[in-house]
């Protein structure tokens, strides 16, 4: 449906984003991620709050984590996090790695997103370019059951080791679900 | 002479038995042929000032290697903050680093006014750089004072806890509670500061100083002290980039990142301060670096209370503030919002959102994650402790047991954030 004041806006942010030093040097970030690893490895390439997002493969991850921490211009040294999600809704797509670089060099921080399916949680691993990425590694595996490729000692890690399941699946409901006094017939979810 | 000649034999040990594993640490049976032993540190020892296990491997004195068990006080507050209202997680936060929750709380709310799009005024912003450094001057006091305990020095801890005391005192005269302080509401403070907590805090702006000194003179430039500290546990930048380190332990190593300079939030632009940094990295540099850090932490409470701007102590944001109790009894918007606000029905706009501010360990990111619905769809804290505490293992490696403790200490790893 066409909005005219939605146009307007747009029109509006885009102006303010030439003015905007993040949203320059996200530009920038962005032509270099282009540069380095092609047009087609990214999709969806969004801005909230000013900090660059960018959806991509699983093939590609590792590639463009290490080529963004072998970069001599922007230097992403600093993995700051990374998470996992479980979207139940999106076939195929159903769980996703989340990471967050940071470029401490120009103060760039960056966002990077894989979905996969969940009937194939197999992710390549980033201990070998992180030594942090470890224990982060292994609490996506404990919280989502996500499988990292090469990981040296893929074991839950908050958890008890004998828990058969991966709690933080949105298929577990924190509450019993066969509770009806909860029930939010008239509020929220 | 016969000291290196002992160590390049334990390294050899060392490397033999990660060879062994496949260049992986694990624990192993006591081994008689090597004359090796199977320590366990933890989970409950006095020493580890938390609940938190390590199976050490040990050649006599020397450490050959440490096995971390983490998760003991594992609550699970990322599923937990899927199921409530955003002020209801504010109590979550308090939680995790439990010596410095008001920086919690305010990274937290910071978090969500960014989602929401709050502006705060600057007398909130300012009075929350006010309790934002006077907890990390209390987590900074518990970890040196403890860590000087650790060495064998209890006097220091017992003058320097009088002091946390009363910044608790301070805590109590502006929020109520004193060690999880659910501080502050998503737009502002919950109320302004009494001229009780401007007095006693006056009062106390007055006298820390002079204590602090003596702490410091019986630590700094101690003989004892320096012998247990100097060159024990250190780690270099590159390394301690590499495992996430951030806040005081990196600063040690000599990198000046600090989330208050580098992404100011809350004003704290408007603040002259200095970054303190270490040069190798090891237990006296972590430990010099605290100490300067309440120097530094002084400094900007002083500027923020002489330059305390007047105006409203919360943003002008009905659908997100609670209005005042007794509004809500005689007025009908204020009891409209009041019971919007509490059964989470704020709206809140689709979106993501990572913020991050500087803990008393480092940095303490919130990755807020919404669908527009009245609870987040997914919330990531990014913990300092949980991030750096991997590299322990690899620390302790070669070092005698009371070095482990020592390091283990000025590290400050808190329990509450480590397991989340």
């Amino acid at each position: 449906m066409a909005d005219p004041t939605k146009e307007e806006s747009t029109a509006a942010q885009e102006t303010a984003a030439a003015q905007d030093p993040t949203a320059q040097q996200n530009a920038q970030v962005l032509a270099l991620l282009h540069r380095l690893f092609g047009e087609s490895t990214f999709t969806d390439v969004e801005e909230p709050y000013g900090l660059l997002t960018v959806t991509t493969k699983r093939e590609h991850i590792h590639n463009i984590i290490a080529g963004l921490q072998q970069d001599t211009e922007l230097k992403f040294h600093f993995l700051t996090t990374m998470c996992g999600i479980n979207y139940p809704e999106n076939l195929n797509q159903e769980l996703g790695m989340i990471y967050h670089l940071h470029s401490l060099v120009h103060n760039v921080r960056l966002r990077i997103k894989i979905f996969f399916p969940l009937a194939d949680p197999v992710v390549p691993t980033l201990t070998d370019l992180y030594a942090t990425a470890n224990w982060m590694e292994r609490e996506a595996y404990d919280f989502f059951g996500i499988i990292f490729m090469g990981h040296p000692n893929l074991r839950r890690i908050l958890n008890v080791e004998d828990m058969d399941y991966h709690p933080m699946r949105r298929q577990y409901p924190l509450e019993d679900g066969t509770r009806e006094d909860k029930t939010d017939l008239f509020f929220g979810r | 002479m016969a000291v290196n000649d002992a160590l390049a034999g334990t390294h050899k040990i060392i490397q033999e038995a990660q060879e062994q594993q496949g260049g992986q640490l694990v624990p192993t049976l006591n081994d008689f042929s090597q004359e090796l032993t199977t320590l366990n540190l933890g989970p409950t020892h006095p020493a580890t000032h938390g609940i938190f296990q390590n199976i050490l491997q040990m050649d006599g004195e020397r450490i050959i290697s440490g096995v971390p068990t983490i998760g003991y006080i594992h609550r699970a507050f990322e599923k937990i903050a899927e199921r409530r209202p955003f002020y209801q997680i504010t109590p979550l936060t308090d939680r995790m680093n439990y010596c410095s929750s008001p920086i919690n709380n305010m990274g937290w709310h910071m978090t969500v006014e960014k989602l929401l799009g709050v502006q705060v005024p600057k007398r909130a912003q300012y009075m929350r750089v006010i309790m934002m450094e006077l907890a990390r001057i209390a987590d900074h006091l518990i970890c040196n004072s403890i860590l000087g305990v650790d060495t064998g020095a209890f006097t220091g801890f017992l003058y320097v806890f009088q002091e946390r005391e009363k910044i608790y005192e301070i805590y109590e005269e502006v929020c109520g509670s004193r060690l999880t302080t659910n501080m502050g509401r998503v737009g502002g403070m919950e109320r302004d500061f009494s001229p009780v907590a401007i007095e006693k805090l006056r009062k106390w702006l007055k006298e820390f100083p002079a204590v602090m000194k003596e702490f410091e003179s019986m630590f700094n430039r101690n003989r004892i002290f320096m012998d247990r500290v100097v060159n024990v546990g250190p780690i270099t930048a590159e390394k301690a980039l590499n495992y996430g380190f951030t806040g005081p332990n990196l600063r040690a190593a000599g990198v000046d990142y600090d989330v208050r300079v580098m992404n100011p939030y809350s004003s704290y632009e408007d603040f002259e301060f200095d970054i303190p940094v270490g040069t190798n990295g090891d237990t006296y540099d972590r430990f010099l670096v605290r100490n300067e850090e309440i120097w530094q932490s002084l400094r900007i409470i002083n500027q923020a209370l002489d330059r305390l701007p007047d105006g409203p102590f919360h943003a002008d944001a009905p659908h997100y503030y609670l209005p005042p109790k007794q509004a809500v009894y005689k007025n009908m918007e204020a009891l409209i919002y009041h019971f919007k606000i509490i059964m989470g029905e704020i709206e809140a706009p689709v979106g993501e959102v990572y913020h991050s501010v500087e803990g008393g360990n480092g940095e303490l990111g919130f990755y807020l994650i919404s669908d527009g619905g009245r609870t987040p769809y997914r919330l990531h804290f990014r913990r300092p402790c949980f991030i750096y505490y991997q590299a322990y293992s690899e620390m302790v490696v070669g070092t005698s047991l009371s070095d482990a403790i020592v390091i283990l200490s000025s590290m400050n790893v808190i329990a509450g954030e480590l397991d989340a």
